[in-house]
């Protein structure tokens, strides 16, 4: 297979539960050792679309194809290829980590010696080697969630999918997790896509998607989005946003947003406009920050709202639930 | 905690296609192994239907009118393969249901998408339940010695052939039944409205004759009652003319299996809410 084709390619893609549609018209590609990132709120469509891409629902339309395979009549070939890697825990814990591991190597067609080996190797990786032969259900959610990623790579996947995979893991966990994530990138060409609603972790991937309301509203590598937003960004507190808002723009002819509450002034030198702003009005303004634009920032300004609000009330996570059946 | 240990990798190069059978043994060989970790569940699995056969073959035993042909018939010997039959669907049937667990705790999701064959999956369950009904079903048996049933090795080894269709049958029926369930509970509705009448009316614990007409159609309709009837014609030395023949109930119960079996790979290719949990 060339490496110049891209192992995942997604186009329009479009899924509704019920009456509601979770996913809509999204198209991305993603390339041979790329740390591929969903970045969105819940309800965003990233888990539709982690479901869709490891098979487990089918898409209402659209076009999937991994490793040149098509999703929808070739699902067989690509789910020898893909390592899922699941937000819901998938282990059985009445088995030990070595007999889980056993199982999910059969259902994969390895056996024998080869898969022994295999497993201890994985198991020696995630740092669990000593305790192959207990049973899952006496482990830490941290240590689970090794043993799940083990099982997603028991079988040599040239690409992992990785639904929230920093989800009860602590700090230390998740660097070594990403660490290991970019270790198979550059030694075996794997290629990671993953869901995540953490700013911090979006910012180390190759690239991302920002999902919102099942649209996507950006896609690129995390610092080219970030310098879509001129310069710096100026969040300013005021007692009386509006008023605050129009006098900006009466004096200074520039466009603050207002977003829940905050202003919000984009500025290629921040810190000038912050003395010229604080000299023009005292009493009005009750803090101001001023900082380098974060993913944070390309989200309120795709969208229009911050990241942690719910939109509507047909992009929250309980109306989502009522919906399917 | 510090970085995980690097070592060379040991993957494999090509992509592996599994088959049925391997998938098929692993999965069965994972029901089997969580039965016996479970100690409460070994020991009500043995003492249940002895306790059941005990108690009701004394009970019944006076009132019992043996069947025309097999007239000295006591209702112990008449019950003896029918309590087989009670062990064979309370087991298969529980341990198909576990799929309705597999899919809340979340580990039949790695099972969906792996590259196993449904049929795989199914097989899987189907196997696990009936290696489980017939060692219970073949231990009882034994204990059949202890409680004057008269059996020797040909009897049981028959018996074993015929318990494997029923097995599969009434797994695939479980299958069928819990796929598209998301909790237990609704199960046990099912079990009350439709398995328990099916087992009641197999001729396992009275013989139809005498039932009411419409009964008595019930009965002859019901696919169990070709399996009870196979059974018991393996278990007895003397032929029994009130049973539908041999052969046709032999032929009845691997169709019922074949039929169950092949239902459960159809309705596992449909999606269900659970896998969206």
């Amino acid at each position: 297979m060339p490496t110049s084709e891209p192992i995942v390619s997604v186009e329009s893609l479009s899924h509704d539960y019920g009456e509601r549609r979770a996913l809509d018209n999204l198209s991305f590609s993603a390339s041979r050792g790329e740390i591929f990132g969903l970045l969105g709120p819940n309800g965003g469509g990233k888990t539709t679309t982690f479901r869709i891409l490891s098979t487990l629902i089918r898409p209402t339309s659209g076009k999937v194809g991994i490793f040149g395979f098509d999703l929808l009549n070739k699902p067989r070939e690509i789910q020898k290829r893909i390592g899922v890697v699941f937000q819901a825990p998938s282990l059985d814990k009445k088995l030990t980590a070595y007999e889980n591991l056993h199982h999910q190597g059969r259902l994969y067609g390895l056996g024998g010696a080869q898969l022994s080996s295999r497993i201890g190797y994985l198991l020696d990786r995630v740092k669990l080697g000593d305790r192959a032969n207990e049973y899952v259900e006496t482990f830490s959610g941290g240590m689970r969630r090794r043993v799940e990623l083990a099982k997603g790579l028991l079988h040599g996947p040239k690409l992992l999918l990785l639904d929230e995979p920093s989800t009860g893991l602590d700090p230390g966990a998740r660097r070594d997790l990403w660490q290991y994530l970019r270790e198979l990138a550059q030694q075996e060409g794997v290629t990671s896509l993953l869901t995540t609603h953490y700013m911090e972790e979006a910012a180390q991937c190759t690239r991302i998607a920002i999902l919102n309301a099942g649209k996507l509203v950006a896609l690129g590598a995390p610092d080219e989005l970030r310098a879509t937003i001129g310069g710096d960004v100026i969040t300013i507190q005021s007692p009386n946003p509006e008023e605050l808002q129009k006098n900006i723009a009466a004096q200074f002819s520039l466009n603050a947003e207002l977003i829940d509450g905050t202003l919000r002034v984009e500025t290629p030198r921040g810190h000038e406009l912050v003395a010229k702003l604080g000299g023009a009005f005292p009493g009005a303004i009750d803090s101001m920050t001023i900082s380098k634009p974060t993913l944070d920032d390309v989200f309120i300004k795709k969208t229009g709202h911050k990241f942690w609000v719910e939109t509507e009330p047909s992009a929250n996570g309980k109306d989502k639930k009522k919906k399917r059946r | 905690m510090s970085e995980w240990v690097i070592e060379s990798p040991a993957a494999t190069a090509t992509p592996m296609s599994p088959g049925v059978l391997g998938p098929a043994l692993t999965l069965a060989r994972r029901e089997l192994v969580r039965f016996f970790r479970q100690r409460n569940r070994v020991v009500g699995a043995l003492l249940q239907p002895i306790i059941f056969f005990v108690f009701f073959g004394a009970a019944l035993n006076n009132s019992f009118k043996p069947p025309t042909g097999a007239e000295g018939m006591s209702y112990q010997e008449y019950f003896f393969p029918g309590t087989i039959v009670m062990i064979v669907m309370f087991t298969a049937i529980f341990s198909t249901i576990s799929i309705i667990e597999d899919r809340r705790e979340g580990f039949l999701q790695s099972v969906l998408v792996s590259p196993a064959p449904r049929l795989g999956m199914v097989l899987g369950k189907v196997f696990g339940g009936s290696a489980l009904a017939m060692i219970q079903a073949l231990l009882f048996m034994c204990a059949g010695f202890f409680l004057k049933i008269k059996l020797d090795a040909v009897m049981i080894a028959q018996a074993a052939g015929i318990l494997a269709l029923i097995s599969f049958a009434l797994c695939g029926l479980g299958f069928i039944i819990a796929w598209r369930m998301d909790s237990t509970q609704g199960f046990h509705a099912i079990m009350s409205v439709f398995l328990l009448p099916m087992l009641m009316l197999s001729g396992a614990f009275f013989p139809d004759a005498g039932l009411p007409l419409w009964l008595s159609w019930i009965v002859k309709l019901n696919p169990l009652t070709y399996g009870v009837a196979a059974l018991r014609h393996v278990l007895y030395d003397k032929p029994l003319p009130f049973l539908p023949d041999f052969k046709l109930s032999l032929a009845l119960t691997a169709a019922f299996a074949a039929v169950t079996v092949i239902g459960s790979v159809l309705i596992s290719g449909t999606r269900t809410t659970g896998d969206l949990q």
